[in-house]
């Protein structure tokens, strides 16, 4: 194992650490809650930073991925087996072992389909939706496929708004905690924060590890390949239709992943989940983060969501997220933080110290 | 090697060529010439699988290739040195090179692909000196040297140029030709799209002249070079210089 590679991933799971360690001893652990969940979304935001910096492709329909998660879950373990157990459905969900109890927010104990079962079957459809949608929409390029994106976001964003079975404006709520394994649980309860957070942070760093890997694997090259030029990708044997596809249903798995365990932690999704504007906050966040860039996007994606959670921006919360994809696109168009950039603003704050100590001497 | 008959083909309604054929052999530079919007970078895109056949037939190695996707026919060791050369500028020489590989990487993992990377450096040392660097920092010729050593990295039987001169300074030109002079001599094949006519039939052995979108001229260099035809439409003479 190359361990210099690693070095950033140790650094990041050293930051963890620290933070938690922090947020604990001066008894500040509800920040964990949002990190937590800046963690999650960061998990969208890399899976989007392959599709888009690397690959090239642009989407603007990843909340409709992430969504799809959320309320998939949602909807399974709402689910009371106990209330439907005349069913043949229900008996037999609970027959073959996939369902769990656990006690509700009342106290009382509920039977429910197990949320690994709804992982799965999150993992399927949203699997299955991409290729659909994607088949037909990644033969466009540009704006076009941003269009197209961008349509499909809206289309799932109204049927979660306007289903029944999906709570429409309320959303659903009173979701059970997932448990992963013996003691380990993702849920909201306040007494989990700290195991929570480092789940979310688990996830996150094996979201880099693989990611990070994938680009600098045969794979990854052709990937970027394909960003350079699709058509001399082709003239270098590279199958491009299938590995835009293949990277955009890997990204929308992440943006699966990141939902289901986002709402079990939050305990309930609502359609502003599935909103275009969520979709609009992945991409700005990419592109503030270096287009191309996976570090730099875990870290802007950790840093805004977590502002944006906490409230800072009040509301205006859009007009920032908004805003800040206006001036990357007028300013910096192949994104922020990136070496070249990054050298430039030193070079400027060098040129900046050298006029000030200019002006110093002169007036001295 | 490659053999086409009565090809046809073109973008949406736009039929481009009208009934190609033509053959190489191997061990041979074959060049095709031809002005402007003649259909040559269209035919060896059509040969590339870029551009759907629509009519006749490709024969590569005596199989058909027609129809194919670009995958499978650089597969088969039939590559493309694209027309502008289009280098990923984002990546560097090398991994640029190593993308070229790219079909063969699953069939042999050993240690081939360094030792062909070690040959291209070897061809072109220019593009040793460069080798972390972006390719999109490079000049044209290093780009052209580099939209070379990328295709020879697939280790193609057939290996088609599509206007390597373009852009460059006639001295480049020169230093590019003798290197695809040098890998014919090696044993390689080699279809020359130009449209500097008078370069490309220096070092061919035998040559097309295209015209919108049909064969219209035949033969060895030598042939085509002293061809009333050829001087006057693309070696820049006129009658009265050919006439005395």
């Amino acid at each position: 194992m190359n361990m210099k590679k690693y070095t950033p991933v140790f650094c990041l799971i050293g930051a963890a650490v620290i933070f938690q360690i922090i947020t604990s001893v001066l008894n500040r652990e509800f920040y964990l809650t949002q990190l937590t969940m800046s963690a999650y979304y960061c998990l969208v935001i890399l899976g989007l930073t392959v599709l888009m910096g690397y690959a090239g492709q642009i989407s603007l329909g990843h909340a409709a991925f992430f969504a799809m998660g959320g309320y998939t879950t949602a909807v399974l373990t709402t689910w009371n087996l106990a209330a439907a157990q005349e069913g043949t459905l229900a008996r037999l969900v609970v027959q073959l072992g996939l369902s769990t109890a656990s006690t509700n927010a009342y106290g009382v104990e509920i039977r429910h389909i197990s949320p690994w079962v709804s992982l799965l079957v999150a993992l399927a459809i949203t699997v299955a939706v991409a290729f659909l949608i994607g088949i037909p929409i990644l033969k466009l390029k540009g704006h076009y496929l941003a269009m197209a994106t961008l349509g499909f976001g809206i289309i799932v964003y109204r049927i979660v708004l306007g289903s029944r079975i999906f709570g429409e404006a309320d959303g659903i709520s009173d979701l059970p905690p997932f448990r992963l394994f013996g003691p380990l649980y993702v849920s909201g309860d306040p007494a989990l924060r700290v195991q929570n957070f480092y789940i979310a942070a688990f996830l996150v760093v094996l979201a880099v590890v693989l990611l990070q890997n994938l680009i600098d694997s045969r794979m990854g090259r052709a990937l970027r390949s394909i960003h350079g030029s699709e058509e001399a990708a082709n003239a270098m044997g590279v199958n491009t239709a299938r590995y835009k596809l293949h990277v955009f249903v890997l990204s929308a798995v992440f943006a699966c992943i990141a939902g289901v365990f986002l709402t079990h932690f939050n305990g309930g999704v609502g359609p502003s989940e599935a909103d275009v504007m969520k979709s609009v906050t992945y991409v700005a966040i990419v592109a503030v983060g270096g287009m191309a860039n996976l570090w730099g996007a875990l870290a802007m994606g950790m840093a805004l969501n977590y502002l944006s959670l906490r409230g800072y921006f009040g509301s205006y919360d859009e007009f920032v997220f908004g805003g800040i994809l206006i001036v990357i696109m007028l300013f910096f168009p192949d994104g922020l933080l990136k070496k070249e950039n990054m050298r430039s603003l030193t070079e400027a704050a060098i040129r900046m110290k050298n006029k000030i100590w200019k002006r110093k001497n002169e007036l001295s | 090697m490659l053999k086409i008959r009565n090809l046809h083909s073109g973008y949406g309604n736009l039929r481009i060529l009208k009934g190609v054929s033509l053959h190489v052999n191997p061990g041979e530079i074959v060049t095709i010439i031809g002005g402007n919007g003649s259909g040559k970078s269209t035919l060896l895109q059509t040969v590339a699988g870029m551009i759907p056949v629509e009519e006749g037939e490709v024969l590569f190695k005596g199989r058909s290739i027609g129809g194919e996707t670009p995958e499978k026919i650089v597969a088969a060791g039939c590559s493309l040195v694209p027309e502008g050369r289009m280098i990923f500028n984002a990546m560097s020489v090398r991994e640029n090179l190593i993308l070229g590989a790219y079909t063969r990487f699953r069939s042999d993992r050993s240690g081939d692909v360094a030792s062909d990377l070690e040959a291209v450096y070897g061809m072109f040392p220019r593009l040793r000196e460069r080798e972390n660097q972006l390719g999109g920092t490079l000049s044209g010729g290093e780009q052209q040297m580099l939209a070379i050593g990328r295709a020879l990295m697939a280790r193609p039987k057939l290996m088609m140029l599509d206007e390597p001169s373009m852009g460059l300074a006639p001295i480049i030109v020169k230093l590019i030709f003798e290197e695809v002079r040098k890998l014919r001599d090696a044993g390689n094949t080699i279809l020359l799209v130009e449209q500097n006519a008078r370069a490309a039939l220096r070092i061919a052995d035998r040559g097309y002249v295209i015209e919108t979108g049909q064969m219209v001229l035949e033969g060895t260099s030598e042939e085509l070079l002293n061809n009333n035809d050829v001087q006057r439409a693309y070696l820049g003479k006129d009658y009265k210089s050919i006439s005395e």
